[in-house]
């Protein structure tokens, strides 16, 4: 059977998300719960989390989480690593075997900086250069799949059920700002882990719920600027999207949902103030290759924020809540009623308008 | 009159001044000078870049040097005078107007010219030109008055394929390896007073040369043979 | 040469009207009205066949068959025939008819959703079909105040994602202009004057006109190119690719001649190159002088035709400054054009949108320039494939001549064309009201549109752009692997 990458699987899912603007930090025992309360989206084929400020100690670096096959393609990931980065700390990812999960691959973790002199010669900026690095070894070393690798944060995924995979890598023991997490429904099993969600480049992660209509147009746009969809997913596709549009054409999350969720032409026309009129349709001209249709809700992490985004037609359910400094979001808003059954505001946020919340202290990206 | 520095001003410069007489000076490469033009006089110093006088469509433009490729290229009114040599490609596809060469003019000059009506383009070379002169000729006058009496006056293949319009030669022995489509006639008297002296004498004075000179000894014409058109190649299925 | 014979029946009330309408003298009539039939002057126009009130007339192949033969086909006969007699180089027109080469379109079968994702319904839920072709920076940029800067150069604004492909004035008569005109006008599109000049009636559409360059250079001057919404600079057509044009002095008549600029009765005769460009830094200068005399307001566009290198081609065009690439493929159609070149010279246009637009990825400027794809576009299925192949939009010719009554007999270069299409001949032009024209092409494309919807919606996409290169849309039947491979799409069942 092909896996994962071989061939596009289609999925149903369930997101939830959970965002202390006063960063405070929270154990992930609250996102098990709200994802759990949605284990009907789901059909034991894959689940995730994403979680921020969970590694204060290390905060100034790289976390890379990876997924090996064999010790073989450890010996040759870390010899990879080991001529491009200083590798501060090294360990096995501390899971809980439990019947649930099964096929587990070597799980490991290390913190790093990018060594000083390769990085001068590169001429590229830490990110990048540490991007590049992570796609080139998904791309090349057989075996291999860096699952997350932004600071201070990480992403933990398996084949399973959502409230199995935090069990499985127990992640009440952490604490993080910022949570978010995913139960899938692929049609077809994934074959391996990687193809789990959250997705993730450097400290953007992406949970996504819905199967997209513009697939392809996005991904050959996308790839045209130097990534590598391996995994065929759509979620894949977004977070590139996203990177790219962010970080190097450098737009602002909001005026990402401008391109991504663009309003219809019809809507633009509509728009009264002439200056976001034409703002608009900039955005929708200039980039319309990374317009998305079909259905979609998505969660984007990143460090110091969250934004939450429908599809323009709102094919997707999307609930968002607040209490105090605490935002929420998710499929169903049972899952957050689960959490937190007297929020001080409930709402849905309409088709492509994008709710973006950020830490107090730090000004939006 | 006013001066424009194109190094300082740029093509923009130029464009300010529309409708007047301007020197430009300073040129050293610059592309599309005088490109669509309507109106106004330039003179310009330097060597300007390709496609100077593109599209013109009036006014004058002097050169006192050299001219690149792709000169006067779809020129359809005005003037054009070149007190150098012109680069390949002159006058490619010219409509109406004068271009008038002092010098040399490179491969492949007033290939395509035409003539429409009112509109008969003209051009006028001092020295000689490279092969494939007034290739697909459709219209207008060329004249190559080749000054320095040098040998080799159009090079090879002069008027492939025209079919309509006239070339005047300066000599008494018909370019080398003409097609055979093509006729040679030697100028008249009455033509000789009627077409050729009042070009070159306009020419000559262009550039203050003596326009007798310029019209001694005898002309050739070469012309489309009429007897043999394209249309005999075909076969309709 | 015989191809068809021309029958009646009984029914025939012997109203001439055949005769009054056949324009090539195939029917005539005897003075005691009875019909004469020239059996070899019929080209299978379908005119008097659509006249005829009482539905009386056939015309059919012509029986009588040359001794079957698996390589020396009747047509190769006759031709060699032909030639035999006139030493001539056989000259055709419309599209290449090679029967062996497959037509692609055909064998791409598209998608639709089921479950996964829903489908929508376009009558009810917006779907959107407009698309803005022209160049696209690398980069934003944004004032002091970190707000955006419009830095996009000059684009066209399609309603819909179809043109009209160039054809001339000369080549086809004003009336098809006019129609033409009033058709893109009202569709929110753009026609195409092709290279034999903008007749001045037709000025006030200016916002809906491309204007073309050839290398005849006919018509053109500084009024021409800014009467204009886009230029045109057409290096090659499909139909004919690397060969020039030749208008016969024939069809050099009054208003022809004007718009032209070349006297009346002399041949207009296009080079095969441009002969200021030998090279693609010469394209570029073009380009941009063409840009100089429209003062950077319009986009430019660059037509060549589809053939073996087309993908480097089209990536050295991107990179001229050209805002669009216009792709003609071996399938397009001409006025005229030698039979063996149209047959047999160029590629297919669904391999070269797919290979350009491959090449532009990996050359990271797709989205630099846009691409119109033509050549053999018969319905709104092939439109939506050759955008799920990568084209931006497409444009039409011979469909739309259809529309205005051509029933592809080939007979262009004749001048003759029963339709009033493909002539000059008074007579004949008169025969296609150019408003009414105007009506059909508006109604084909509406109805194009309306198809293009249908099929997006099934497959969940609600703008056009989404399904832009989007080849998951699109599954191979009958394919080997290496046209899938080039194609960049999926086997069915795959």
């Amino acid at each position: 059977m092909k896996k994962e990458g071989e061939v596009r699987i289609s999925s149903g899912c369930a997101i939830s998300g959970i965002f202390c603007r006063d960063g405070r930090r929270i154990t992930g025992e609250a996102i098990k719960k709200s994802i759990k309360v949605m284990h009907n989206r789901s059909n034991g084929l894959g689940g995730g989390f994403a979680g921020y400020g969970i590694y204060p100690q290390y905060k100034d670096y790289y976390a890379l989480h990876v997924f090996y096959d064999s010790q073989t393609s450890r010996e040759e990931t870390e010899r990879f690593l080991d001529r491009r980065f200083d590798i501060i700390n090294l360990s096995k990812i501390p899971v809980r075997q439990t019947s649930a999960i099964a096929d587990a691959p070597l799980i490991w973790r290390y913190f790093v900086s990018p060594l000083p002199h390769m990085l001068q010669d590169s001429q590229l900026d830490e990110d990048e250069y540490t991007s590049l690095a992570m796609i080139r070894i998904n791309d090349s070393i057989d075996g291999a799949y860096v699952v997350s690798c932004g600071k201070d944060m990480g992403v933990f995924k398996a084949v399973g059920y959502p409230e199995d995979v935090a069990d499985f890598y127990r992640i009440e023991e952490y604490e993080g700002y910022s949570w978010t997490a995913h139960g899938r429904y692929p049609t077809n099993t994934p074959g391996w882990w990687a193809g789990s969600h959250p997705f993730s480049l450097l400290d953007l992660t992406v949970v996504h719920n819905g199967e997209i209509s513009s697939y392809d147009a996005n991904r050959r746009a996308v790839e045209m600027y130097g990534y590598s969809c391996n995994l065929l997913t759509d979620t894949e596709v977004i977070t590139y999207i996203l990177d790219y549009l962010t970080r190097k054409q450098g737009l602002t999350l909001e005026e990402c949902s401008h391109v991504i969720a663009a309003p219809f032409w019809s809507t633009i026309a509509a728009t009264e103030d002439e200056d976001e009129r034409n703002r608009l349709s900039y955005m929708r001209n200039m980039f319309s290759s990374f317009l998305i249709t079909g259905p979609f809700s998505i969660l984007v992490g990143f460090s110091g924020g969250m934004m939450a985004l429908n599809d323009r037609l709102k094919l997707r359910s999307l609930v968002a809540a607040e209490k105090g400094h605490t935002v929420y979001f998710s499929s169903e808003e049972a899952a957050i009623r689960v959490i937190e059954d007297n929020p001080d505001r409930i709402w849905a946020p309409r088709g492509g308008e994008a709710v973006i919340v950020t830490l107090e202290k730090e000004a939006g990206r | 009159m006013k001066v424009v520095d194109i190094r300082k001003d740029g093509i923009d410069g130029i464009r300010k001044h529309e409708n007047e007489e301007i020197s430009v000076t300073g040129c050293l490469g610059e592309r599309y000078i005088g490109c669509g033009m309507k109106n106004g006089i330039m003179h310009i110093a330097g060597t300007p870049g390709n496609a100077i006088a593109s599209y013109l469509d009036g006014g004058s433009i002097y050169v006192d040097g050299n001219v690149q490729d792709a000169a006067a290229d779809t020129m359809n009114a005005g003037l054009l005078a070149v007190n150098g040599s012109a680069g390949d490609a002159l006058a490619y596809g010219m409509r109406g107007g004068r271009v008038y060469i002092r010098g040399d003019a490179g491969y492949r000059a007033g290939v395509h010219m035409k003539a429409y009506v009112d509109r008969k383009s003209i051009l006028v070379i001092g020295g000689r030109t490279g092969s494939f002169l007034g290739e697909y000729l459709a219209g207008g006058i060329i004249i190559v008055l080749n000054l320095d009496e040098r040998k080799d006056i159009t090079g090879y293949f002069c008027g492939n394929g025209m079919y309509a319009g006239t070339i005047y030669l300066r000599t008494q022995c018909p370019p080398v390896n003409l097609s055979d489509k093509l006729i040679t006639r030697n100028v008249g008297k009455e033509e000789m007073e009627s077409v050729i002296r009042p070009l070159v004498t306009d020419f000559a004075s262009v550039f203050s040369l003596s326009a007798a000179k310029c019209l001694e000894g005898r002309f050739m014409a070469v012309e489309a043979d009429k007897s043999k058109s394209y249309s005999q190649l075909y076969a309709a299925v | 040469m015989r191809r068809y014979r021309i029958r009646k029946d009984d029914s025939c009330v012997s109203c001439l009207r055949c005769v009054s309408e056949c324009s090539f003298g195939a029917i005539t009539a005897s003075e005691n009205r009875t019909l004469v039939f020239h059996h070899d002057k019929c080209v299978d126009c379908q005119r008097c066949v659509s006249f005829c009130p009482a539905g009386a007339i056939y015309i059919t192949e012509d029986e009588n068959r040359f001794r079957e033969n698996s390589v020396f086909r009747k047509d190769d006969i006759s031709e060699i025939i032909l030639q035999a007699e006139t030493g001539g180089v056989l000259l055709s027109s419309m599209g290449a008819r090679e029967k062996n080469i497959p037509v692609y379109f055909d064998r791409m079968l598209l998608n639709a959703s089921q479950v996964t994702n829903p489908s929508i319904d376009p009558l009810r839920e917006p779907m959107e079909t407009a698309v803005f072709i022209g160049q696209r920076p690398e980069k934003i940029q944004r004032d002091k105040e970190g707000r955006l800067i419009n830095n996009l150069p000059p684009h066209l604004e399609l309603k819909t994602p179809i043109l009209f492909a160039a054809m001339s004035y000369g080549a086809i008569s004003l009336n098809v202009h006019k129609a033409l005109a009033a058709a893109a006008e009202e569709l929110g599109t753009y026609w195409n004057t092709g290279e034999g000049g903008l007749h001045e009636s037709l000025y006030p559409y200016k916002e809906n006109t491309i204007v073309q360059v050839a290398s005849g250079r006919f018509g053109v001057h500084e009024t021409y190119l800014n009467t204009a919404a886009a230029i045109e600079i057409k290096i090659g057509q499909g139909a004919k690719p690397g060969i020039g044009g030749h208008l016969t002095g024939r069809k050099i008549i009054g208003d022809v001649s004007r718009t032209r600029m070349v006297p009346e009765g002399l041949d207009a005769i296009s080079p095969a190159p441009h002969h200021d460009i030998y090279s693609i830094e010469d394209l570029a200068q073009l380009v941009m002088s063409i840009k100089e005399a429209t003062h950077y307001r319009k986009p430019v566009m660059v037509k060549v035709a589809a053939v073996h290198n087309i993908a480097p081609i089209a990536s050295g065009i991107a990179r001229s400054g050209a805002d669009i690439i216009s792709i003609d493929g071996y399938r397009g159609g001409t006025g005229a054009a030698p039979k063996r070149i149209r047959d047999n010279v160029g590629i297919p246009i669904e391999f070269a949108i797919a290979a350009v637009d491959q090449r532009l990825r990996e050359e990271k400027i797709r989205d630099r320039v846009s691409i119109i794809a033509s050549g053999g576009i018969r319905n709104s299925a092939d439109t939506v494939k050759a955008i799920a192949l990568g084209a931006d939009a497409v444009s039409i010719g011979t469909a739309a001549l259809c529309a205005l009554g051509c029933h592809i007999c080939a007979s262009c270069h004749t001048g003759r064309c029963a339709w009033g299409i493909a002539t000059q001949d008074p007579e004949l032009t008169k025969r296609l009201d150019p408003e009414k024209g105007a009506k059909r092409l508006v109604n084909l494309m509406n109805a194009w549109t309306r198809e293009i919807k249908e099929i997006m919606g099934g497959m969940g996409i609600n703008s056009i752009e989404a399904l832009r290169g989007n080849r998951m849309a699109l599954r191979g039947v009958a394919l080997n692997e290496k046209e899938l491979e080039i194609l960049g799409i999926r086997y069915a069942g795959e």
